[in-house]
Formats: structure tokens, C-alpha cells, sequence
């Protein structure tokens, strides 16, 4: 168990690492979707936890990144934050309507709670576009450039905006390691196996499903105060249904229940879809057959078929 | 004082009645056997007990505590464990975390948690085994780790159910002797068919039939008693 350990540690270090010096050596073009999709993959960590370690799938994760990214957004342009109190406003709100939330649809169960999530951040959507006043609807609202300074570092700077997104990102994966690794994590990994098993050990698995909501909505929340500190740009569109399918599809492809797989199937599907969009109009077509290829050939997913052949000890 | 004691239990499923004003005790560390024929009601009672299916009417204490009203895992963690009738494990995860699971909720230390799972496994004979893949064990062997998963988690009670079912011959003595060697340091509830386990490790057995407790006492009295002999052990329900 303690070389498994190390070897993960090792691992995770080095991938921490490695993005650490791509700053250094990558092109304006790539560093920048390089920050974008540091800040995209924290978001699949957050559901990568409630989907691929607690067996919970969730259709409205967008209500919860939308709650960090207005959050954040709002409590600038409103009321006049700076940077750093936006940021815990967002991630409180996430926490907060992640509890509201988890505990009423934690009442359902499988189809009915994918059903339920999705309704919530319909509403959520609307309420944004209701609110368009303050919200600005689907336009939108940018944050000024020089509001978006957090601890004296100018965040519209590529360099700082993408040591940011790397802060983020290292907050968020070593959240998810430790949460894996912990007691709890492992619980949760026990009612996603068999629930009923869990319960029938003593374990309050209520309680714990809903523990997993709240956080994974607040690591989709700091996700989503992150990006809006980072590009300044707040929009409804963030709020939007496609928003709960992409992190479902990171991380199917990535590899679920994985703490590597947000990473890999966030960088891959960016990718893909910017590198087909070069070839063709039909791009879709292109991510369409690879996404069909990978899951004939990896239902996995990557992360998880590497598990599956040659390193068991991944966590 | 009892352990575990159940007072008027009374079941109904849409008006037809699977228990109708059952009472028991079980005084701490005793072997009790719950038997009867199919359809007595053994498998609802225990449901009762254990907290997965509601009452009708009647209550159930445990411990010193009404605990009627508290779901299972309450009663579980409170001492209270249990294994299922048709085996539920975790099947992906290995034996070693199918039993750390079961230690972990009453423990914190990973080291009592350590020494946890390799006293149950090697009571159970699966230490050799701790690192396998929990589906990939025999039927017999996963029916013991559902046995280690009761043990880690140090019950005052132990309500096995149906553990010998579909046991081979040979694994069914290593269960003797494994009831025989906990004899004494907890309390068991064992719902069993097999007759010949029953006789050999119950001190005291109740029988059921129709619902209705039908009788209760030492084995030589319950195998010596008419009533029982009619409706069970000389029907061809009994297994020898």
C-alpha cells in the first residue's frame, strides 16, 4: 500500500510539475488555452468526485460553475469586490446551492436524479436571463481589466493568468487526491460499488451522498470564480445545459472515478475540436468519430484503461 | 438484561400477515438459532431486527435502547451487524478494503484498522487471499469475507443470515468452527436452514411457523417437541 502510495504521489507530482514548466517553453497561442483548459479541468474534478467516485450523475453541474462564475462576476460589478473576497463569494455560492440542491434531489435516484439536476439548472439558466438587469442576460457582462488583480498580480496577464489557472488547478487536484485517498473518498467509493452494502456497514450514505454534492459543487464553483477572474467575461451561456454535458464527457474520456482523467479528457477534447476546426467545417464530424472511436475502444476511458493494463494502483 | 429483544412484532404486507405478534430476547453472548419452515417469516423478522423493513406494530430494542424507529445504519453503528442472505460485497474492490470499509467506520486509527482486517481474514481463512480482487473469489470464499466484514466491525450482535447457504460440504465444518471459535465474545443471531449446523452450535433456538413464534428452547427440547417436529423437522422442509 505504501509504494502504491509514493508511485501516486510520483505520478501526480510530476504531472503538477511538468504544466508548471510548459509556461516556459509553450507558444502564446497554446499557453493560453493551456490556462483555459487548467480552469476547465478543475471544473471535470469537481464532477469527476460525485460522478466517477460516488456513481452520482448529475446533469446540472452548470448550475454550480454558473454559481461561482456569477458569483464572483456579481459581487464585483454589483457590489464592488475586489478579486479576492469575489472569489470566496463564489465559492460560497456554489457551496450553498450545492446543499440546496443535493438535498433535495439526493430524494431521487438514478434516471429521476439526472432529471432533477437538469431541471435545477434550467431554472437556474432562466433565472440568470430573468435577471437581466444585473445579469445582462445572454450578452453578458466583462469585468474591467482593472479589477482583475488578485494579491497585487494582474490577472489579464498571460504569464500571471497562467500561473492563476495553475494555482487552481493544483488546489483542485490535490483536493481530489486527498479526498480520494481519505476516509471519506473511500466511503464514497463504497456506495457507488454498493450502496446498499455501504448502508448495511453503518454508514450514513445520505449524508455522505450530500457531502459529496457540496463538494463537488464547490470545487465546480471555485472553477467557476476562477474563470470569470481570469477572462473576465461572465455570460449566460455558462449556465447553459451544454455546459452540464461537457465535464460529463471530459470525464467520461478522460476516465471516470480517475484523479488524472478530468485533466487528460478536458486537454484532449479542447484539442480535438481545435484541431479538426482547422481542417474542416465539419469538425464536429471529426470529434464526433473519435469520441465514438475512444469509447468502443476505451469505455474506460484513457485514464482508466491505463489503470485497467498496467497500473492498478491508480488512483 | 437482553441484548437484543423484540416485543409484539406484527408485519403485514397488503393486508396478508408475514409476522403477527412475534417476541423474543436474546441475552448477551448467547448462539441463537432462528428456524422455521419457508414462508414462517424468518427472513422478515430479521428484516425488522436489522432495521431494512418497518414494523407494522410491536418494538424492538437493542442494547438498552428503543430502537424501533432508528434506520439500519444507526442500529449498525450502534453494534448491531449484519450479513446478507444472498452475498453483497464490494466486487471491484479488493478483500482488503472490503473488510478496511467495515473496520473503518468504528475505527480511525489505520493501524487498529490494519490489525482489524488481518485478525477477521485470518479467522476466516482469507488472509492468504487479502489482496485478490473481491469477484474474483469462489462462492464459498465470498461468503466468508461477508462473514470477516461482520467480525472487523466488532458487533456486540451478529445476525448471520442463511450463512451456509449453498456452503459445500467441507467449507460448511470450517463455519463451525468458526461460530465455535467466537463463541462467547459475541452475540449471534443465526437464521439457518441447515439443521445439523443448527443442533450443533445454537444454545438456544426459536422456532417459527405461520408468522408465530411456535416454540423456544435448548436443541434436545426443540427436537424432542411435537409441534416442532409436525411443522418442520419431520415436514420435508428439514435438510440434514
Amino acid at each position: 500500500m505504501t509504494t502504491d502510495l509514493k508511485k501516486s504521489v510520483i505520478l501526480h507530482a510530476g504531472v503538477v510539475l511538468a504544466l508548471f514548466v510548459l509556461q516556459f517553453v509553450l507558444p502564446a497561442y497554446h499557453h493560453g488555452n493551456m490556462a483555459r483548459i487548467m480552469v476547465l479541468a478543475s471544473y471535470a474534478i469537481g464532477y469527476n468526485l460525485l460522478f466517477g467516485y460516488t456513481g452520482l450523475l448529475s446533469l446540472g453541474h452548470a448550475l454550480f460553475f454558473a454559481a461561482g462564475l456569477y458569483g464572483a462576476g456579481l459581487a464585483m460589478s454589483q457590489f464592488g469586490l475586489s478579486a479576492g473576497p469575489a472569489l470566496v463569494v463564489g465559492v460560497v455560492a456554489g457551496v450553498v446551492i450545492g446543499a440546496v440542491v443535493g438535498g433535495l434531489a439526493l430524494r431521487t435516484e438514478g434516471v429521476a436524479f439526472m432529471i432533477v439536476t437538469l431541471m435545477f439548472a434550467q431554472a437556474g439558466y432562466l433565472t440568470i436571463l430573468y435577471f437581466g438587469a444585473y445579469t445582462r442576460g445572454d450578452e453578458g457582462f466583462v469585468i474591467e481589466q482593472a479589477e482583475r488583480v488578485l494579491l497585487g498580480a494582474d490577472l489579464s496577464d498571460p504569464l500571471m493568468r497562467y500561473f492563476a489557472a495553475f494555482s487552481l488547478f493544483c488546489a483542485a487536484i490535490f483536493t481530489c487526491f486527498l479526498a480520494v485517498k481519505s476516509r471519506f473518498g473511500r466511503v464514497l467509493v463504497a456506495i457507488r460499488e454498493n450502496e446498499e452494502r455501504a448502508s448495511m456497514l453503518g454508514y450514513d450514505v445520505a449524508k455522505y451522498k450530500l457531502g459529496a454534492v457540496v463538494l463537488s459543487a464547490g470545487l465546480s464553483a471555485l472553477a467557476g470564480a476562477g474563470y470569470a477572474l481570469l477572462f473576465g467575461y461572465v455570460g449566460a451561456s455558462f449556465a447553459s445545459v451544454q455546459y452540464s454535458i461537457f465535464p460529463l464527457l471530459w470525464v467520461l474520456l478522460g476516465g471516470a472515478g480517475t484523479v488524472l482523467g478530468p485533466l487528460v479528457g478536458t486537454v484532449f477534447m479542447f484539442y480535438l475540436i481545435d484541431l479538426s476546426s482547422g481542417l474542416t467545417t465539419a469538425y464536429m464530424l471529426i470529434a464526433g468519430v473519435a469520441l465514438v472511436v475512444l469509447t468502443v475502444f476505451a469505455p474506460h476511458g484513457v485514464m482508466g484503461e491505463v489503470r485497467r493494463r498496467m497500473w492498478r494502483w491508480l488512483p | 438484561m437482553s441484548l437484543l429483544s423484540a416485543q409484539g412484532i406484527s408485519k403485514q404486507y397488503n393486508g396478508l400477515s408475514a409476522l403477527s405478534d412475534v417476541s423474543f430476547e436474546v441475552p448477551p453472548g448467547q448462539v441463537r438459532a432462528l428456524i422455521g419452515p419457508n414462508g414462517a417469516g424468518k427472513t422478515t423478522l430479521v428484516g425488522v431486527l436489522s432495521g431494512r423493513i418497518p414494523p407494522s406494530s410491536g418494538s424492538v430494542r437493542f442494547a438498552g435502547q428503543d430502537v424501533t424507529t432508528w434506520p439500519a445504519h444507526k442500529r449498525i453503528s450502534q453494534g448491531m451487524g449484519y450479513t446478507f442472505q444472498i452475498t453483497s460485497i464490494f466486487a471491484d474492490l479488493s478483500v482488503r478494503e472490503n473488510v478496511g470499509l467495515a473496520a473503518r467506520r468504528h475505527q480511525k486509527s489505520a493501524a487498529v484498522v490494519d490489525a482489524l482486517v488481518e485478525e477477521a481474514l485470518l479467522k476466516t481463512d482469507l488472509w492468504g487471499r487479502v489482496d485478490d480482487v473481491a469477484g474474483t473469489l469462489s462462492y464459498g470464499h465470498q461468503r466468508l469475507l461477508e462473514i470477516a466484514m461482520g467480525l472487523a466491525q466488532k458487533p456486540k450482535l451478529l445476525i448471520l443470515d442463511e450463512p451456509t447457504q449453498g456452503l459445500a460440504d467441507g467449507d460448511v465444518e470450517s463455519f463451525k468452527r468458526l461460530i465455535e471459535s467466537l463463541r462467547g465474545d459475541v452475540t449471534i443471531l443465526l437464521i439457518e436452514h441447515n439443521m445439523d449446523v443448527v443442533m450443533q452450535l445454537a444454545d438456544f433456538i426459536t422456532v417459527l411457523e405461520a408468522g408465530r413464534v411456535l416454540f423456544e428452547g435448548i436443541p434436545t427440547d426443540v427436537k424432542a417437541n411435537a409441534l416442532v417436529r409436525a411443522a418442520y423437522l419431520g415436514g420435508g422442509d428439514a435438510e440434514t
